[in-house]
């Protein structure tokens, strides 16, 4: 691969303490100086245009790539080029496949189509027990050798307290935190909506909030117990949130991530569009304000570690069904930048720092993974924002399978301009005309 | 409050749509079309060549027999389509249900469903009048135009009264029409129910909420009796049939403590001895058959509104 010379980009890299004008080398995909001023030595130079922001490669720790099994909804090569149309280097996903990835089988035949469609890094997610049906351990040290770098049964919470007590005496012996999707069955019920008046004016079943921090409390209390890592997934309920703080202070192995629709929307989206508009069907719930509110100041105080966007394609015919029949979820890795840049950075709640912590440094470092940062010597997994410029979404123009957003239409201050992996330009923005020089 | 010359919509989805003069001009309509059941021959040819299909995706007897002698007192062609559980269950989905009925070009499509929002949905879909007959725990307006016709029948007016409503609040889609129709034609509304059955934001629609049945019947003109399924009544929602209506029930030492000339409602079908005793559902308050009667006249009106007000067309 050839040599490459990034000249004088803007960087942004907390973990390297990097913030301004750099040279980037690029010698093979990998990054091989960082520096000012470096000598062209018969490299290809780049200059990027004015505006542009060069961060490590952004990493979403919570996707679903549907296959095996619902490949109608998603594959992993639409996913994964829907996850670099979004920004993403990489992206770990959730086991909730058919069959669950609970076996080191499933795993190696995710890692072996992800090396296929070679345009994300794809970083499976083990089950915590068979099936995900939490009764018996799958084989986690099996799982870790064949790829995996956390165990999660997402889609379902980690059934009982012993379940969880044992993964995370388990998973700790291979240094795998447990992700748990936080949700008390009985709480939840037949729930389809968050449970308040949104939900009781429209006459859909309410999924309270306590249905989730009652979950959320049950971990911190385990964690603290073995001494185990738990990260909870979308968190969407204020009450967990003060959970998830009191266990930091505690300084309980614990930790967080918020989807960006938690934080942009709220249950009045229900009422949009004539009412019932199944694109804001989602589990957890969109949330009232309040909690809204408290998502934006968990990330904007560090009480949140990441923001993972629950990517969760659905075919067009199953959200087609009535609101409580349709299943939970929306797409979104390709909605995910604008709307962090769009509404918590031209907002004013954090800088792009902050937003490189929650997108990129903190997900690598709590999966363990590689990248959130940009070094001498590693994979030059990089992503190009373009903050000042305007995004409007088109559902009908996303890459992934699944086109069910709520944001169709929306204009956003906030775009992906390019996204690197490996060194390989396997993203351009096409409506960012000046960054064809990387093509 | 105006009353409105015409209705907005071409659909009645909900009562959360309307505003008071709508209401008032269905509530008139309505009043003369009572006098359609009066004559001898009662039928009138205003929807006549006019095609209406009443879909019931959940069992009905009043509401669907109600719709179905109110369409054929105005000569409108009706057809049926009456299947147990969701269009989920049989196969075909509901957007496809919509589609295919569509195609044979209805001016109406009257609905029952069992999920919340499934009338909008059909809305979307269809050129035809979507008319709302129940659905899931959202809306029945139907329901609450009736029931605000028989109140009116008897107390000569909505505003200023103090209406009681009393039972399984968090299900119910006539507790939602009439919380939205009784507050906005100026009624104040006090909603009762055990604790464990009060829905969300009830008080931020201006309705107290009270778990005290006395406080509830406490001089109120119009006691609005609700159903309890009989599911709800051996689990987690209550304890047995026995507590409940000791607490809840309707008992004419209740009534008592209502207003001079109150009356007592209920949308049907009654539990008698759960929620209501018999001596009051068939005693003097009792106007449960006059909502009965009412019924067909309200949904005269509405259809007859819904296709465009113009009379007699040949």
């Amino acid at each position: 691969m050839a040599l490459i010379l990034l000249k004088s980009v803007n960087l942004v890299d907390p973990v390297a303490g990097r913030q301004g004008q750099f040279d980037l080398l690029i010698d093979g995909g990998i990054v091989s100086r960082i520096g000012r001023d470096l000598p062209t030595d018969g490299a290809r130079v780049i200059e990027l245009p004015a505006g542009a922001v060069v961060t490590p490669g952004l990493i979403d720790i919570h996707v679903h790539l549907r296959e095996p099994g619902q490949e109608h909804k998603e594959t992993i090569a639409t996913g994964t080029a829907s996850a670099v149309a979004g920004g993403f280097t990489a992206v770990a996903c959730m086991p909730n496949t058919d069959p669950v990835n609970d076996h080191a089988s499933v795993t190696e035949f995710i890692t072996k189509r992800a090396a296929e469609a070679a345009l994300a890094r794809v970083y499976p997610i083990g089950a915590v027990s068979i099936g995900s049906r939490g009764d018996q351990l799958t084989e986690i040290g099996d799982l870790r050798a064949a790829g995996c770098v956390a165990i999660s049964d997402d889609g379902r919470p980690v059934a009982t307290a012993l379940l969880m007590r044992r993964a995370l005496e388990y998973a700790s012996m291979f240094g795998m935190p447990v992700i748990d999707h936080c949700e008390d069955p009985s709480l939840k019920g037949d729930g389809v909506a968050h449970e308040g008046a949104v939900a009781s004016l429209l006459g859909l079943r309410g999924i309270p909030g306590a249905a989730e921090s009652v979950m959320v409390e049950r971990d911190a209390s385990i964690a603290e117990l073995t001494g185990g890592r738990v990260h909870i997934a979308h968190m969407s309920a204020r009450q967990s949130l003060r959970a998830v703080r009191a266990g930091k202070e505690r300084g309980i192995g614990i930790t967080a991530e918020v989807t960006p629709h938690h934080f942009v929307l709220t249950d009045e989206a229900l009422k949009r569009n004539g009412g019932y508009d199944t694109n804001t069907k989602m589990n957890p719930p969109l949330r009232e304000e309040a909690d809204r509110v408290a998502m934006v100041e968990g990330l904007r105080d560090g009480s949140i570690d990441v923001i993972a966007t629950d990517h969760a394609p659905h075919h067009a015919d199953e959200k087609a069904l009535e609101f409580d029949i349709a299943p939970f979820g929306i797409v979104g890795l390709e909605t995910a930048v604008p709307l962090c840049v769009d509404r918590l950075v031209h907002a004013g709640v954090i800088g792009l720092t902050r937003l490189v912590e929650l997108l990129s440094a903190n997900p690598a470092r709590i999966l363990g993974l590689p990248g959130g940062t940009i070094a001498e010597g590693a994979p030059a997994d990089l992503t190009v924002l373009m903050p000042d410029v305007d995004v409007t979404v088109r559902a009908s123009a996303l890459r992934s399978k699944s086109k069910n957003t709520p944001f169709d239409g929306w204009t956003l201050k906030g775009a992906v301009g390019a996204t690197i992996v490996g060194g390989r330009t396997v993203f351009v923005n096409p409506d960012v005309p000046a960054l064809k020089v990387l093509r | 409050m105006t009353t409105a010359t015409a209705l907005r919509s071409r659909h009645l989805l909900g009562i959360a749509d309307m505003d008071p003069g709508e209401i008032q001009l269905v509530l008139e309509t309505a009043l003369a079309m009572k006098e359609v059941a009066t004559r001898p021959i009662k039928k009138v040819p205003t929807l006549r060549g006019r095609t209406i299909i009443n879909l019931f995706f959940e069992p009905s007897t009043r509401t669907r027999m109600s719709f179905e002698l109110a369409e054929k007192r105005l000569s409108a062609d009706t057809l049926g389509m009456t299947t147990a559980g969701s269009s989920v269950v049989k196969g075909e989905t509901l957007s496809d249900t919509a589609r295919t009925l569509e195609a044979m070009a209805p001016d109406m499509i009257v609905m029952r469903h069992a999920s919340s929002g499934a009338a909008h949905q059909l809305a979307r879909i269809c050129r035809a009048s979507i008319i709302n007959a129940g659905d899931g725990m959202h809306e029945h307006p139907t329901q609450a135009l009736l029931d605000a016709f028989t109140i009116n029948e008897r107390k000569g007016r909505l505003a200023g009264l103090r209406v009681a409503i009393v039972g399984d609040l968090m299900h119910s889609r006539v507790l939602r029409s009439n919380v939205w129709l009784l507050t906005k034609m100026g009624a104040q509304v006090c909603a009762c129910a055990p604790a464990t059955l009060v829905p969300h934001g009830l008080t931020e629609l201006g309705v107290e909420v009270t778990t005290s049945m006395d406080r509830a019947v406490e001089g109120a003109d119009v006691v609005m009796m609700l159903r309890v399924q009989q599911e709800r009544m051996h689990g987690l929602f209550l304890p047995s049939v026995r507590e409940y209506f000791t607490l809840f029930g309707l008992t004419p030492e209740r009534m008592r403590r209502a207003a001079p000339e109150a009356i007592v409602m209920h949308p049907g079908p009654m539990n008698r001895g759960v929620e209501i005793d018999s001596e009051v559902a068939d005693g003097p308050w009792s106007v449960i058959l006059d909502q009965v009667a009412n019924g067909v006249a309200v949904r005269m009106a509405v259809l007859y509104l819904l296709a465009g007000g113009d009379e007699e067309r040949n």
